[in-house]
């Protein structure tokens, strides 16, 4: 075990309990209990806005898988990875101000809560639980497979250690500070992902010689690994272009984000957050996927994809820089896993628990039910992992874009279409969800592009038909929804 | 104007700060539109010559320099442009004391 690198790594995980713990005592003081959990109260500022997103969104993927496919496939991967770009500021842009104003109008903790007071529909409310749960219990899984090879590979102790180490710092911080606790470790860990960028970027091209040097070792060895299209010729346009939807301009339709979306305090937060958000997204893309091009230069040879970025650190930096990089990845996991592990609770709780179960529990019950569920689920989690299935970036892009083809129109269209109604989100919602994991098993890559496009264009059809048909039934319902939704008081 | 007077028929008047947040999302639309091409029009556009062809810039291909590279310091630009300079501050508030907004009220 190199002691180096795992104090920094130690120290971290001690700093992120200590917040929990003080974000806790900060929750005893507010006056509502759900909002402060679930949403922080509404009070976050730009910089925290502009972490959690950015700390929520950039997973183990960008820090480990993806790094680790830039380095098999060469420069057509940044490019394919910096469609991620669009993220920083599209999601605030769209969702923006209005589904700001709108979950304030009708007091909504979660994305649940807005769905169904647009909505009024059980349905709508049983089937987008239903879909929170199962995709981002599969997304959380593999996050925690990435934390615990993480561990492991630092520090040498076996897997299942490994693990429990990383479910007891996250379960201890979350279940007891809620959403203020994870935005503002969100903001910490974030500030160390773009730092780690930064530094592991440098090394790595001062130990390279340069960009040129490396580029032309990259041209002499495949002529294709600077072309935008893959080692393998396998990245074409339409393919890649089809990325902006997965990981671009569709993650509007993510629980985890939207949800961040309605928790800022004022419009100037949210306008700096864009500002903030595009910048820390665009450096942490660019620079890790850089960053594993660069790194088949440097260490050539290396065989297995998630290990490209720890052998390379331990050959570029010295010992204890390296064990400061590697608490980076860990952050990435750690900031995504959180908000899945608040908003899958958030879901039980408030959107099953109080709306169907018990209306009536007292705020003492579901104070102390929202704490044990977020831990149980965590327990659930850490058990499922322990067997882990392979393939981290694939099962964590899976579970996105089934949320994404689930949510993005009931969300953007309910806040932009008046005409929308439970209908039509009901058939987008199952239309998204099972047409993507049916693509998924039969027909992978639809007309050569990800399997998510088609999905998401048939969810829209869905609803849109689907409320086109039904605008004839309940139309006072709907009347009072848009007044609600829309009208000034 | 046909709208406004349904609106008012039917007893109920539309948020002002809607217009504003419409705007906004067309423009952020915009911005999104224009950052894939950019990003498509030089990866695509210039990376497509044989590799002898391609030029370098402090070490990087052409294509990549532009689209990549270039391209997110542009769009980090705009964005901040257009947060700074059309971006509106408004209320969020439930109930905003906002008569402002309501140039269209009567």
């Amino acid at each position: 075990m190199n002691v180096s690198l795992v104090w920094p790594m130690l120290l971290y995980l001690a700093a992120v309990f200590v917040i929990g713990y003080f974000s806790s005592k900060h929750m005893g003081k507010a006056p509502r209990f759900l909002q402060e959990y679930f949403l922080g109260g509404r009070e976050l500022g730009g910089f925290m806005l502009a972490m959690t997103l950015t700390a929520t969104y950039g997973s183990a993927s960008s820090f480990l898988g993806g790094p680790g496919t830039a380095y098999t496939l060469g420069l057509g991967w940044v490019l394919l990875a910096m469609s991620q770009l669009v993220t920083g500021y599209f999601t605030l842009a769209v969702l923006g101000k209005k589904f700001a104003i709108m979950s304030r109008k009708i007091g909504a903790v979660t994305l649940v809560d807005f769905l169904q007071a647009r909505y009024r529909s059980k349905g709508v409310v049983l089937w987008s639980s239903f879909a929170i749960l199962l995709f981002l219990f599969s997304a959380m899984a593999a996050q925690w497979v990435g934390g615990g090879r993480l561990i492991q590979s630092f520090t040498g102790i076996p897997y299942e250690a490994a693990l429990f180490i990383f479910a007891v710092t996250v379960l201890g911080y979350v279940a007891v500070g809620g959403f203020r606790a994870v935005a503002i470790t969100d903001a910490i860990q974030g500030v160390i992902m773009v730092a780690g960028t930064v530094v592991l970027l440098i090394a790595t091209v001062v130990v390279g010689g340069g960009v040129e040097p490396i580029m032309e070792k990259l041209a002499a060895e495949n002529p294709r690994l600077i072309t935008p299209f893959g080692a393998d010729g396998s990245l074409t346009p339409l393919y890649v272009s089809s990325f902006w939807i997965l990981v671009g301009v569709g993650v509007v339709g993510l629980p985890q984000v939207a949800v961040r979306a309605m928790s800022y305090k004022d419009s100037r937060a949210m306008h700096r957050a864009m500002v903030i958000g595009t910048f820390v997204i665009g450096a942490i893309m660019l620079g890790m996927h850089l960053i594993g091009v660069f790194a088949r230069a440097v260490v050539p040879g290396v065989e297995v994809g998630d290990t490209v970025m720890p052998v390379l650190a331990l050959k570029v930096l010295p010992a204890w820089l390296a064990g400061i990089f590697l608490a980076a990845p860990m952050a990435a996991i750690m900031s995504t896993v959180d908000s899945l592990l608040l908003l899958i609770s958030s879901t039980l709780i408030k959107d099953v628990y109080l709306n169907y179960i018990r209306p009536e529990a007292d705020a003492r019950t579901v104070k102390i039910l929202s704490v044990t569920v977020t831990a149980v689920i965590g327990v659930l989690v850490f058990l499922t992992a322990i067997k882990p299935p392979e393939l981290l970036i694939w099962l964590n892009l899976y579970a996105f874009g089934g949320l994404e083809a689930a949510f993005i129109w009931p969300i953007v269209l309910g806040l932009y279409w008046k005409k929308g109604n439970d209908c039509g989100a009901m058939i987008s919602i199952i239309v998204g969800m099972a047409s993507y994991l049916v693509f998924g098993r039969i027909w992978e890559n639809p007309l050569g592009m990800h399997g998510v496009v088609l999905p998401v264009i048939l969810s829209l059809l869905g609803y849109v038909i689907g409320s086109w048909l039904t605008s004839h039934r309940d139309r006072e319902r709907q009347r009072e929804i848009i007044v609600r939704f829309w009208g000034v008081r | 104007m046909k709208k406004d007077q349904d609106a008012r028929d039917s007893g109920w008047r539309e948020d002002p700060r809607y217009k504003i947040a419409n705007r906004e999302a067309g423009t952020g639309v915009g911005l999104a539109l224009l950052n894939f091409f950019w990003w498509f029009g030089f990866a695509y556009g210039m990376g497509s010559r044989p590799v002898e062809e391609y030029r370098y810039i402090l070490g990087f291909p052409d294509w990549f320099f532009y689209s990549c590279i270039i391209g997110f310091f542009v769009i980090g630009f705009l964005v901040w442009a257009v947060v700074t300079f059309l971006f509106e501050d408004v209320s969020l508030e439930d109930s905003p004391e906002e008569q402002e907004g309501g140039g269209e009220s009567e």
